[in-house]
C-alpha cells in the first residue's frame, strides 16, 4: 500500500485516496474553439510515461482536496519523499 | 519405551513437562518446546505423509518452513480443522492431534500409492498429452479422477470460529529475523534508542544459534550471549519483539507484512485472544536477516522417509535432543555437513561414513570429524537407496566401484541457499556468485540484507555484519548509534558448496518433494522444447507448491542451465511472490467478515418495510424494499396490485435512497449550469428542473432533479448508485477547473429521508400533514419545492413524479423519517392507498419511457440516444461534454436510440440484455433489451430497447432473439401511459 503526501494532511496510506489521473491536463477555456483532433487528445491523450509522472490524487477520506505530486512510475516513489530522504 | 530416541541430556526442550499429543490416532508423548516433527522423530516415527502425485511414503525433510513433505491436519475441534501445516513449524502442546494427509486406508498402506507404478505413463505434463481420446472422457472421467487423486489436505467444511485481527505499526528500524545477524543489528538499532519491531518465525529467537554447541561469542557460549541480547532487547523501551511472526510479503514504500500466530500453539488458549495477527509495518529502514536454506542432494531414491537434510539433522539433535536414527550415512558437498555428522556421533548414533562428494575433504570439520573416529571419503557419488517406508540403505560410488551401506539416516548437506525472497519482491534483482549461488546485487534504497540471506557466512562475519548495518540503519532514520563487535572462538571455518547440477542417474531423482517433480522431468521438459525457466517452472510444476521452491529452486536451475547448455546466470531465476510461507484467509480478511463483510445501507423506514413482509434488493450497498407481498401473493402479483393502486388511488414509497448533493454558493447557478446540459441559471427559487449530467467524453453520466430553494442554495438529486460518482466529479470542476467560483458542495443523502406519495389522490393524502403550502395545481405546480413544515418537522416538498401520476416527495430529517412515515402511511392507507417497492417503481416508470441511468445506458449512450435532447439548454455555450456532442461517431447516423417494443405475443416477456435483429434468422443484432416488464395497465409487456435509428424505424417490425427462438415486435414509442401529460398535471 502507498504512503501519499497529501499536502494538507500529511502523508497517509493509498486506501484513503482515489487516484485522478495524469495532472495538467486543463480544460480548454473555450472547446468549440478545438476542431475534433485537437479535443480528442485533450479526451484521451495521456504521456504514460515510465518514470516520473506528475499526477493527481484527492484526498477522499480525509480532507477530500484534489492535489498534484509527482512519481516514479518505475518505483512507486513520491518526488517529496526524495527530497526528504 | 516413551520417547526411545531422546537423547539422555540436552537441548532446549524442558524434560520436566512432558505433553500427550496423537498422529494418527496413535497416542505419543514429547516435551514442552518440542515441535510437532521433533517429537515425532524422538518417537521414531519418519513416515509422516504421502507424497502429491505418486502417493510415495514421505518423511521430514527440514526443520523449518522449508519443509516440503511433512504436511499434517492439525485438528483443534469442531471448525477448527487445519491442512498442510508443515509439521516442522507446529509447535508441541498438550492434547495435539495430528493426521497425516493424502493416504487411504492408511498412511502405511495407501492404495493411491498405484500411481507411483504407473509413473512411466504419467511423465511431467501428461494431463496435457495422454488423456485425450475420446474428447467427451476428459470433463467426465479424467478430469474428476485427476482432481480427486491430486492435492494434499482436505478443505476445512465449516465456517472458521476464530477470531483474526489486523494492526498497523510505525518503526524506525524493522528486523525480520532474529539468527545472529538479525539480532546483531536488533542490538545496535535498539541500542540508539530507534523504534525497533523484531520478528522471527520461530517459536524462539536465535536461527542457528538455538543449535549451536560448541561456539563461544564475546568470550561467552553462544547460547548465554543469546540470552543477554534477548534480555537488552526486551528492556528497551522503543522496541517489539514478534516470535512466530512470518514476514510474509514486501510492499511498496517498505510497509511489510507480518502474520502473528497468537494462540496455535497453546493447549487451551484465552478466549479473548484473536488466532493470528495480522501486521501492517510501515518501517523506515527494513532489515533483511532472513538466513539461507540447506539445498537436498538430487540422487535416485531421495526422497525416502530417513534421509534429511544435514542442518536439519544438527538442529534436531542439538536443539530439540532427539536422534534422528540409529546408524547414519552423511552425504557431504560442503563443510557444513559434517556438524550434523559431529552432533550425531556427539549424541551416540552411529555414523557410518561421510561420504563426500568433493575430491578432497580437507577442512577443519573434515578434520574433526576424522579426529572423532568418523569414516570419512571423498570423491563419492550417491547411486540410489533402498527401503519401502524408511530408508534401510544407501548406494555410494566411489572411483573404484560401489559399496551399500546400511543405515537408516541419510543426512544432505548440499550447500545452502541465501533466502532471497523479500529482497526480490522489493524488486532487488540478485546477481550469481560461482561459489554461493545468487545473492543481491541492486540495491533497494531502506532496504538492507544482512548475513546469510546476502551470502555472508561464519558466525563472526554475520555478528559484525548485523551490527554494522543495525548501525546504520538507525544513523539513517536519525539516531545515533554504534555497532558493537565480538570475538568469536570454536566456530570453525566452514567451505561453503557451489550449487551444481547433479549427473544424470537412472531412476527417479526428485528435485521438487512437495509437487513431485523429478530431474528426469525437467530435462524431458527442456527436450520438448521449453527453454525460458519460467515456462519449464510452469510445464512441469517445480517450485509452484505452497513451499514455493524453498528447497528445490536452484537445484531445479542447475539442472535446466545444464540441459540447455546455459550458463546458470543466464537461466536466471524465477519470480518470488508473496506470501513467504502460507497465510490463512482468516488473517486476511480480518474482521470484514459476516456483517462487516460488505457492511450494509439501511434507510430510516427499512425496519418498518421488513416488519410489513417486504422483499428486498440490493442496488449498490443499498438495501430497497423491492415489493410488499400481502398474505397469498406472490411477488408477481404484488407488483401488479401495487401498480394498480398507484394509478387508480395514491402509493407510497421509500425514495431515501436516492443520491442528494447540496449545492451553496454565490455561483452555485453558475456552476450547475457548467455542469449539467440543461439551462439552470434562470431556474426560479421554488422551481425544480429534469437535468441531465455528460461526462466530458459526452455520454450520460447521470440525471436528477436540480431544486432550486433560494438564488444561492440548490438541492440536486442524483440516482442511487450515483451520488459518489457525480459529487466526485462536481468536486473535481469546482477545485481544479474554476476555482474561482464560490460554491460548496455537500452530500446529504443520509440526512434526508425521503418519502414518495404518488397518485391520482396524493395531494389529497398529504394535505392534511403539510402546514403553510398552498398545494393546488396553481400554487404548486409539477415541478416545484418549497421548505415547509409536515408533521411538525422541517421538510422540503417536491411536486415531482417518477410514475406519471400527481407525485409528491416529502424530505425531512432521517431522524424523523419514520415518524413522518408512518403518519403519511396512516392517511395513504385510510384512502385505500398502498406501499409499493422499486419493483412497481420500475413498472411504473417503464411505462412512461422514463430512463434510468445504468440501465437504459452503459457509459456509450449519448443524450440524443435517449431522445432527451430537448434538455439541453439551447442557448448555452458550454457545459461539460457539450463539445463531444458534435465529434462525428456521437452524432452520426446509425447510432442506437431508445425506443418502445410492442411484443406479438402479448403473454411474452423478453429478458433485459436479449439482442434485437431486423430479420428472424439474422446473427448481427441491430440492437438490445435494456428493460422490459410485465404491465397491467397496458396489458402486454413494456420493452424499452436501444434499436440502431430507432426513431426512424417506428411501426417496423423487428425480432427479439428470445431463448426458445426469435419474436417479432413492433418498434413503438416507449411512452405508453398518458402521453399529453395529463394525469401528471392534473
Amino acid at each position: 500500500m502507498l504512503l501519499i503526501p497529501c499536502p494538507f494532511c500529511g502523508p497517509r496510506p493509498e486506501i484513503e485516496f482515489v487516484y485522478g489521473g495524469e495532472a495538467h491536463i486543463a480544460r480548454p477555456a473555450d472547446p468549440s474553439a478545438l476542431d475534433d483532433a485537437a479535443w480528442a487528445a485533450f479526451l484521451h491523450t495521456r504521456s504514460n510515461p515510465r518514470g516520473r509522472h506528475a499526477e493527481r490524487w484527492r484526498h477522499l477520506h480525509g480532507c477530500a482536496r484534489f492535489f498534484n505530486v509527482v512519481r516514479d512510475t518505475v518505483t512507486d516513489r513520491f518526488a517529496e519523499h526524495e527530497a526528504g530522504g | 519405551m516413551s520417547q526411545r530416541f531422546r537423547t539422555a541430556a540436552g537441548g532446549r526442550i524442558d524434560r520436566a513437562r512432558p505433553l500427550g499429543f496423537s498422529f494418527d490416532g496413535r497416542g505419543m508423548e514429547g516435551f514442552a518446546g518440542d515441535t510437532l516433527a521433533s517429537a515425532l522423530l524422538a518417537n521414531g516415527v519418519h513416515l509422516v505423509g504421502r507424497s502429491f502425485k505418486y502417493h510415495r511414503p514421505r518423511g521430514i525433510l527440514a526443520a523449518g518452513s522449508e519443509e516440503p513433505n511433512a504436511l499434517v491436519e492439525i485438528d483443534r475441534g469442531a471448525g477448527r480443522r487445519t491442512p498442510n501445516l508443515r509439521a516442522t513449524q507446529v509447535e508441541l502442546h498438550d492434547g495435539l492431534v495430528a493426521r497425516s494427509q493424502n493416504r487411504w486406508p492408511s498412511l502405511a498402506f495407501d492404495a493411491g500409492a498405484v500411481s507411483d507404478r504407473l509413473a512411466p505413463l504419467l511423465p511431467t505434463g501428461f494431463y496435457y498429452k495422454t488423456f485425450l481420446w475420446p474428447p467427451r472422457a476428459w470433463a467426465r472421467l479424467y478430469e474428476p479422477l485427476i482432481r480427486r487423486a491430486a492435492g494434499l489436505g482436505r478443505a476445512p467444511d465449516t465456517a472458521d470460529p476464530d477470531r483474526y485481527v489486523q494492526c498497523y505499526a510505525h518503526c524506525d528500524v524493522l528486523v525480520i529475523g532474529a539468527g545472529p545477524a538479525g539480532l546483531a543489528a536488533a542490538r545496535a538499532a535498539a541500542g540508539s534508542g530507534a523504534r525497533v519491531i523484531v520478528c522471527d518465525e520461530g517459536a524462539e529467537f536465535g536461527g542457528s544459534l538455538l543449535a549451536e554447541e560448541r561456539a563461544r561469542i564475546g568470550g561467552v557460549p553462544a547460547a548465554e550471549w543469546l540470552r543477554d541480547t534477548l534480555a537488552r532487547l526486551e528492556a528497551a523501551p522503543e522496541t517489539v519483539l514478534l516470535a512466530r511472526t512470518t514476514a510474509f510479503g514486501y510492499y511498496a514504500q517498505n510497509m511489510v507484512g507480518l502474520i502473528e500466530r497468537v494462540t496455535d500453539h497453546l493447549a487451551a488458549p484465552d478466549p479473548a485472544l484473536p488466532r493470528e495477527r495480522l501486521w501492517q509495518v510501515r518501517a523506515r529502514e527494513v532489515i533483511v536477516a532472513a538466513g539461507s536454506i540447506e539445498r537436498p542432494l538430487v540422487f535416485p531414491g531421495n526422497d525416502r522417509p530417513g534421509i534429511m537434510l544435514a542442518g536439519a539433522v544438527q538442529s534436531y539433535v542439538v536443539r530439540y535432543g532427539v536422534r534422528p536414527g540409529r546408524r547414519a550415512v552423511v552425504a557431504a558437498e560442503g563443510d557444513s555437513a559434517y556438524r550434523a555428522a559431529l552432533a550425531l556421533h556427539a549424541a551416540g548414533v552411529e555414523v557410518a561414513m561421510v561420504a563426500d562428494l568433493r575430491d578432497a575433504a580437507e577442512g577443519a570439520l573434515p578434520q574433526m570429524a576424522r579426529d572423532a573416529g568418523i569414516p570419512v571419503r571423498s570423491g563419492a557419488t550417491i547411486v540410489g537407496t533402498a527401503g519401502r517406508l524408511r530408508v534401510r540403505s544407501v548406494t555410494i560410488g566411489f572411483s573404484g566401484g560401489r559399496e551399500r551401506v546400511a543405515a537408516d539416516l541419510l543426512c544432505m548437506g548440499g550447500g545452502w541457499t541465501p533466502s532471497l525472497h523479500l529482497y526480490s519482491q522489493a524488486r532487488g534483482r540478485p546477481r550469481h556468485d560461482p561459489t554461493i549461488g545468487f545473492v543481491p546485487r541492486t540495491p533497494v534504497p531502506g532496504l538492507t540484507c544482512v548475513g546469510a540471506c546476502r551470502g555472508v557466512f561464519g558466525l563472526a562475519e554475520m555478528l559484525a555484519d548485523g551490527a554494522q548495518a543495525g548501525a546504520a540503519a538507525a544513523m539513517r532514520a536519525g539516531f545515533a548509534a554504534s555497532g558493537e563487535s565480538w570475538a568469536v572462538e570454536d566456530a570453525p571455518s566452514c567451505e561453503c558448496a557451489p550449487p551444481r547440477a547433479p549427473g544424470p542417474g537412472s531412476g527417479r531423482a526428485f528435485v521438487d518433494f512437495q509437487n513431485d517433480v523429478t530431474a528426469k522431468d525437467l530435462r524431458l521438459a527442456t527436450r520438448e522444447g521449453f527453454r525460458s525457466i519460467e515456462h519449464v517452472k510452469r510445464y512441469t510444476t517445480t517450485g509452484m507448491a505452497t513451499d514455493q521452491g524453498k528447497t528445490s529452486n536452484v537445484n531445479a536451475l542447475g539442472i535446466v542451465a545444464q540441459a540447455v547448455a546455459a550458463p546458470v546466470e543466464a537461466v536466471g531465476l524465477t519470480t518470488f511472490r508473496p506470501p513467504y510461507t502460507p497465510v490463512s484467509f482468516g488473517a486476511l480478511a480480518g474482521v470484514a467478515r459476516g456483517a462487516l463483510f460488505d457492511p450494509v445501507r439501511t434507510t430510516a423506514i427499512h425496519g418498518w418495510a421488513a416488519a410489513q413482509g417486504a422483499l428486498f434488493e440490493d442496488v449498490g450497498a443499498w438495501k430497497r424494499a423491492r415489493c410488499f407481498p400481502r398474505a397469498g401473493e406472490d411477488m408477481h402479483v404484488a407488483v401488479a396490485r401495487e401498480c394498480r393502486t398507484v394509478r387508480e388511488t395514491v402509493g407510497l414509497f421509500d425514495a431515501s435512497t436516492l443520491g442528494k448533493i447540496e449545492v451553496v454558493g454565490r455561483d452555485a447557478a453558475v456552476f450547475l449550469e457548467r455542469m449539467y446540459v440543461n439551462a439552470l441559471a434562470n431556474l426560479a427559487p421554488g422551481r425544480c428542473r429534469y437535468a441531465v449530467l455528460l461526462g466530458e467524453s459526452g455520454f450520460v453520466r447521470d440525471d436528477g432533479i436540480v431544486g432550486r430553494l433560494s438564488a444561492d442554495r440548490f438541492h440536486v438529486t442524483t440516482g442511487t448508485g450515483n451520488a459518489a460518482l457525480v459529487l466526485g466529479l462536481m468536486e473535481d470542476y469546482s477545485q481544479t477547473e474554476w476555482p474561482e467560483l464560490q460554491v460548496w458542495l455537500t452530500s446529504v443523502t443520509e440526512q434526508w429521508a425521503v418519502i414518495a406519495v404518488q397518485g391520482p389522490r396524493a395531494r389529497e393524502a398529504i394535505a392534511p400533514l403539510v402546514e403553510d403550502v398552498d398545494l393546488s395545481r396553481q400554487a404548486l405546480p409539477h415541478m416545484s419545492v418549497r421548505s415547509c413544515q409536515v408533521c411538525g418537522v422541517a421538510a422540503r416538498l417536491f411536486a415531482v413524479s417518477f410514475t406519471g401520476e400527481i407525485g409528491f416527495e416529502i424530505n425531512v430529517g432521517a431522524d424523523h423519517g419514520l415518524a413522518v412515515w408512518e403518519q403519511v402511511w396512516e392517511r395513504v392507507q385510510g384512502l385505500g392507498g398502498a406501499v409499493y417497492g422499486t419493483e412497481a417503481m420500475h413498472v411504473l416508470r417503464a411505462e412512461k419511457g422514463y430512463v434510468i441511468v445504468g440501465q437504459e445506458t452503459d457509459g456509450t449512450v449519448t443524450i440524443d440516444d435517449l431522445g432527451l435532447g430537448w434538455a439541453i439548454g439551447r442557448k448555452k455555450q458550454d457545459f461539460v461534454g457539450k463539445r463531444s456532442l458534435s465529434r462525428p461517431d456521437l452524432a452520426a447516423a446509425g447510432r442506437r436510440q431508445l425506443v418502445g417494443l410492442a411484443l406479438d405475443d402479448a403473454s411474452r416477456l423478453p429478458e433485459e440484455g436479449m439482442q434485437v435483429t431486423a430479420a428472424a434468422q439474422d446473427r448481427t443484432a441491430i440492437g438490445h433489451v435494456t428493460s422490459a416488464y410485465g404491465s397491467g395497465t397496458v396489458g402486454r409487456a413494456v420493452v424499452m430497447a436501444l434499436v440502431a435509428d430507432g426513431r426512424a424505424r417506428m411501426g417496423e417490425i423487428v425480432f427479439v432473439q428470445m431463448t426458445a427462438g426469435a419474436m417479432a415486435a413492433r418498434v413503438c414509442d416507449p411512452v405508453l401511459v398518458d402521453p399529453e401529460g395529463a394525469r401528471l398535471h392534473g
